[in-house]
């Protein structure tokens, strides 16, 4: 579709374009102590947005010259941003680390990310995926680094800026590897060149598969491209952990699984010849390896961890260890079991991060001990916050478990071969119980019982809570019409 | 009415949703309503007793409904011969368990709504047919039992609150994998009642890295649901959490949650992968032997009477796995042979009942002590026969139960547990009749270091056993002597279930045996 017509079809972003543009302006018209307010206009363009992509509904096509892919699959992934933006932005509302900063722009770049997690999810042209990554990185970086008066905060950044730049780097060299044997950008065309390619290019192929995947890998967190994920997630302000940890994950995966299916794979939607270009190395095998080592890391070191904000980053990893078992297997019930698992991950992930951000404006600190007790002094947030270490854990009848249901499914689907895989997530998640479920030990079981009870004060606050609190209950048990949803999302679009 | 079984296994979280509304200071009215709501329970389950069917073998009451469609998950529940003496187990346990726990007085309202949601999970494990909602009970259980032991329990409640958490939980995801595999192999159902049907014939010949598909799914569940029994190796947790846990946490997880093992072992192993239980009944056999002497062996070590009361949990449950490793006995086909896997899978089913009435009545007993010396040292004590008289007769009525004196029902179901087992496990038997001597060694031993000898003066005024403790007592040692003497209602009703049991493993399985 030519550059003008796809206007029309591309609403979304337009808005959010738009969004940007009236949040920059009204950050100049308010006063510093009045720059909260830009919220509320991000808000109302993410709101219009988010009416905009369910308008959209299951058209399938391509837009701008065939470099912005427009399907059920991207939009699901839209909304995910949408709802996690949506969140981390009224969470910020309580966040003791923005105080006495002029936050309009806080606001705006985070609407300028959620553009780029939108083009994340939709590129189908290795241009606009390099565009759409520095796009998110580059506002990531900005947010990361929020706090200016706070080392941490600098520090963060400064490696988040050292690690992403590294990354990107490789990922670029990967696929300019891959433009110089196909020669051309654009990934259903390099598809049908790679399927013309003689075995003298495998060597070129595979190193150029191996270097994408280290951008993607670093994008989701994976092991052994992880080591940026707790210092950048510790030094943050712990909004932007939050939405570190759930928003660029989700659109890292929805390019990840574009990416490999559309480029690598022999053109039928998903299913197991997706690797077929890749089929002279163990491919399966590698990503399952890395899958399982992603898990184990992240779980054995977030064991460790002395404070709730850390453990939860180093269990974030975790998380994205479970979601890439489904990977190797590219199948239907695999990404479904990913996007379920985004799904559940968000409303658990986010809920465990608000309460540590509300605790930390409270008692001032985000070590285990500052929860001593919370059970018995803040009854309400400290249910709430069981709920999603339980949830997070992987327990029925909660979200958690659901989604960790619909990824070990798929992994025992996909036959006897991956059963070892399906053994160590399993195995991982009882370890992941051990420091999930000493959040809610500090909690109930230390500390001393107070007879005074403090339920927090602010009706956002609650409301945040609850809002976050019932899908991850209700997901647990009724999870039908999310089921439904996921089916009808998982059309990826495969060319003209 | 219908719907039975969903109200047996909701109506205590109804209960729980009503102790939310009542305010915190208000423990008495909190402690009413749990025990309102655990009486009805006895109640319906008594009334279900009654209107079961005892003469036929197949699940009744059977509720079916719709769930979660795009993955084939139904809400299904049923009870046979099986399920009905635990139901009814649990309900009265349940019961009981109110009374035994009114002296919290710790954060009552938690207390009682932990409570329910446990007795919700562990009703739903027994009347469940849909895996997926087998698990999902299953699962409930753990959490409420956690804060259960570790909120309320002894001083080293939490590690032993976390030991059971982590144990249990690595069982029970093993069996999510077992479950997830039997879906995908057996054409994509959660249902146990297809799963029973084609289970066996589906798994066939399947081999996975070389290993039978059968054996592999077998032993994945078995370990889940032995760490619940505990079997050796798997036992660990058991005493500190025994020790650790509130009187009332103890008698439910000793009278109920054990058996939830043994139950899925029966329910599931048995009746989906009839095949495996030929392969693996020796080693059952040999495991139930190493329960018995172990667990007695080290009960004569314990200085402390609840922990020698857990580790009597161990010996009990080791001749409910002897008794079920009889029933391959059934294989051969003259008529002795299938009346010593009737004898011995019927004893073990009957010795899992009793072992819930009679260690619910010794640890409830064992509180009723603590809560006066606040110690349980067996050294510790001497001569309180003489100060507290109706207690000495409980406890000596409680003992005499364990060790399996005949009169009591405990020596009912272990004498058809080794008449079942003789003919095919000789030694094991012969061998595991010496932890029966061991039983009566720790038990009277224990008796007479604490009841008889000089009386010690520190304890001379400890008041008498009270009207609420006997109230809790009292039904659970008269169901205890009445099936001693009178076992013929208890066998009577699981004897259908039992023989169709028998008859699908002996079909399954001695057609499968030789192919695996």
């Amino acid at each position: 579709m030519s550059n003008l017509n796809s206007l029309t079809h591309f609403w979304p972003e337009l808005i959010l374009t738009v969004t940007v543009l009236v949040a920059i302006i009204a950050d100049l018209l308010y006063r510093k102590e009045d720059s909260f307010k830009v919220a509320w206009w991000v808000l109302g363009g993410l709101a219009l947005t988010l009416f905009a992509v369910r308008m959209s509904g299951g058209a399938l096509s391509e837009l701008f010259m065939g470099t912005i892919a427009m399907d059920p699959f991207a939009n699901f992934f839209k909304v995910l941003v949408l709802i996690s933006t949506t969140f981390v932005i009224l969470m910020s509302f309580d966040s003791a680390d923005l105080k006495g900063y002029r936050v309009g722009e806080y606001f705006s770049i985070m609407a300028i990310m959620a553009f780029g997690l939108f083009l994340m999810a939709s590129a189908i042209d290795v241009i606009m995926v390099y565009l759409a990554i520095e796009i998110v990185s580059i506002m990531s970086f900005f947010l990361a680094g929020y706090l200016k008066k706070k080392q941490d905060s600098n520090e963060a950044s400064l490696k988040y800026v050292i690690y992403g730049a590294f990354s990107s780097g490789i990922m670029l060299y990967g696929l300019s590897l891959l433009f110089g044997l196909t020669g051309t950008t654009k990934f259903f065309e390099m598809r049908e060149a790679i399927a013309q390619l003689g075995p003298e290019a495998n060597l070129a192929l595979i190193l150029s598969a191996v270097f994408i995947l280290v951008g993607f890998g670093y994008k989701i967190s994976a092991v052994p491209f992880h080591f940026w994920t707790p210092d950048v997630y510790e030094g943050s302000p712990t909004t932007i952990t939050a939405y570190l940890s759930v928003a660029p994950k989700a659109a890292g995966f929805a390019m990840l699984i574009r990416f490999f299916n559309q480029v690598f794979g022999d053109g039928y939607p998903l299913g197991a010849e997706t690797w077929t270009a890749l089929n002279n190395v163990p491919w399966p095998q590698l990503v399952a390896v890395l899958a399982a080592a992603t898990m184990t890391v992240g779980n054995l070191v977030a064991i460790q961890q002395s404070s709730v904000k850390r453990m939860l980053a180093y269990s974030s990893i975790a998380h994205a260890g479970y979601m890439m078992m489904a990977l190797p297997l590219m199948s239907q019930s695999g990404v479904y079991g990913i996007m379920m698992y985004l799904l559940m991950y968000l409303f658990m992930n986010l809920g465990a991060f608000y309460v540590v951000i509300y605790v930390q404006g409270k008692t001032g600190g985000e070590s285990f001990d500052d929860y001593n007790g919370l059970g018995w002094r803040m009854p309400f947030v400290a249910g709430v916050m069981t709920l999603f270490m339980v949830a997070l854990t992987g327990l029925p009848p909660t979200a958690g478990f659901i989604g960790k249901f619909y990824i070990f499914a798929a992994v025992i689907e996909a036959g006897s071969q991956y059963y070892w895989l399906a053994f160590v997530g399993v195995i991982n998640s009882v370890v992941s119980l051990y420091y999930y479920i000493r959040v809610v030990k500090h909690m109930y079981l230390t500390g001393d019982r107070s007879e005074s009870i403090a339920l927090p004060t602010s009706m956002l606050t609650t409301a945040i809570l609850i809002a976050l609190a019932i899908p991850t209950f209700v997901f647990g048990w009724y999870f039908s019409d999310v089921a439904e949803w996921i089916n009808n999302s998982l059309v990826i679009f495969q060319g003209m | 009415m219908n719907h039975l079984l969903s109200w047996i296994i909701w109506l205590p979280i109804i209960g729980m949703v009503a102790i939310a509304f009542v305010p915190r200071d208000k423990s008495e009215l909190i402690k009413q309503i749990a025990a309102a709501v655990s009486g009805i329970q006895l109640l319906l389950t008594i009334y279900l007793w009654q209107i079961f069917d005892a003469s036929v073998g197949t699940f009744q009451f059977m509720e079916r409904a719709e769930w979660i469609p795009s993955f084939n998950i139904t809400y299904i529940l049923g009870v046979d011969g099986l399920s009905l003496p635990m139901v009814f187990l649990m309900a009265l346990i349940g019961f009981i368990g109110v009374f035994v726990s009114w002296n919290i007085n710790k954060a009552v309202k938690g207390y009682f709504s932990l409570f329910l949601l446990l007795n919700t999970g562990v009703m739903g494990v027994f009347l469940a047919l849909d895996f997926f909602l087998f698990y999902i009970f299953w699962e409930v259980m753990l959490l409420p039992m956690y804060f259960l032991i570790g909120m309320w329990g002894g001083p080293q409640r939490e590690y032993a609150a976390i030991k059971f958490f982590i144990y249990t939980l690595a069982g029970s995801v093993l069996m999510l994998i077992a479950i997830l595999a039997l879906y995908f192999t057996c054409g994509n159902t959660f249902d146990m009642l297809v799963l029973m049907e084609t289970a066996s014939t589906a798994l066939n010949g399947m081999l996975w890295w070389g290993m039978s598909a059968i054996k592999v799914i077998w032993v994945l569940l078995f370990i889940g649901f032995a760490i619940k029994v505990p079997v050796f190796p798997f036992h660990t947790w058991l005493p500190l959490a025994h020790v650790e846990a509130p009187t009332a946490i103890s008698v439910i997880l000793a009278g109920v949650l054990l058996k939830l093992g043994v139950y899925g072992i029966l329910r599931i192993n048995y009746t989906m992968l009839p095949d495996g239980v030929f392969w693996f009944a020796g080693a059952l056999a040999v495991l139930g032997l190493i329960n018995v002497i172990w667990g007695a062996m080290c009960a004569l070590a314990q200085k402390d009477l609840k922990k020698l009361v857990a580790y009597s949990s161990v010996n009990h449950m080791g001749y409910t796995l002897l008794g079920m490793a009889a029933v391959i006995a059934a294989a051969g086909m003259n008529g002795d042979n299938l009346i010593s896997a009737q004898a011995g899978v019927g004893g073990a089913v009957f010795q899992m009942f009793n072992h819930g009435t009679i260690s619910a009545m010794l640890f409830i007993l064992v509180g009723v002590i603590y809560d006066r010396a606040h110690h349980r040292d067996i050294e510790g004590f001497g001569g309180l026969a003489s100060q507290m008289p109706v207690y000495t007769a409980f406890v000596a009525v409680a003992f005499f139960a364990g060790l399996g004196l005949p009169g009591f029902s405990g020596f009912v179901s272990e004498a058809m547990i080794f008449i079942g087992a003789f003919p095919i496990f000789k030694t094991i038997v012969i061998i595991s009749t010496l932890g029966i001597l061991l039983n009566a060694a720790y038990f009277l031993w224990a008796f007479q270091r604490m009841f008889f000898g000089p009386a010690n003066e520190k304890y001379n005024d400890l008041p008498e056993i009270n009207k609420r403790e006997l109230f809790t007592v009292v039904p659970l040692a008269v169901i205890t002597l009445i099936l001693g003497v009178y076992p013929r209602p208890f066998l009577d009703l699981v004897a259908a279930t039992l023989n169709v049991l028998i008859e699908s493993v002996v079909s399954f399985g001695g057609l499968a045996a030789a192919s695996m």
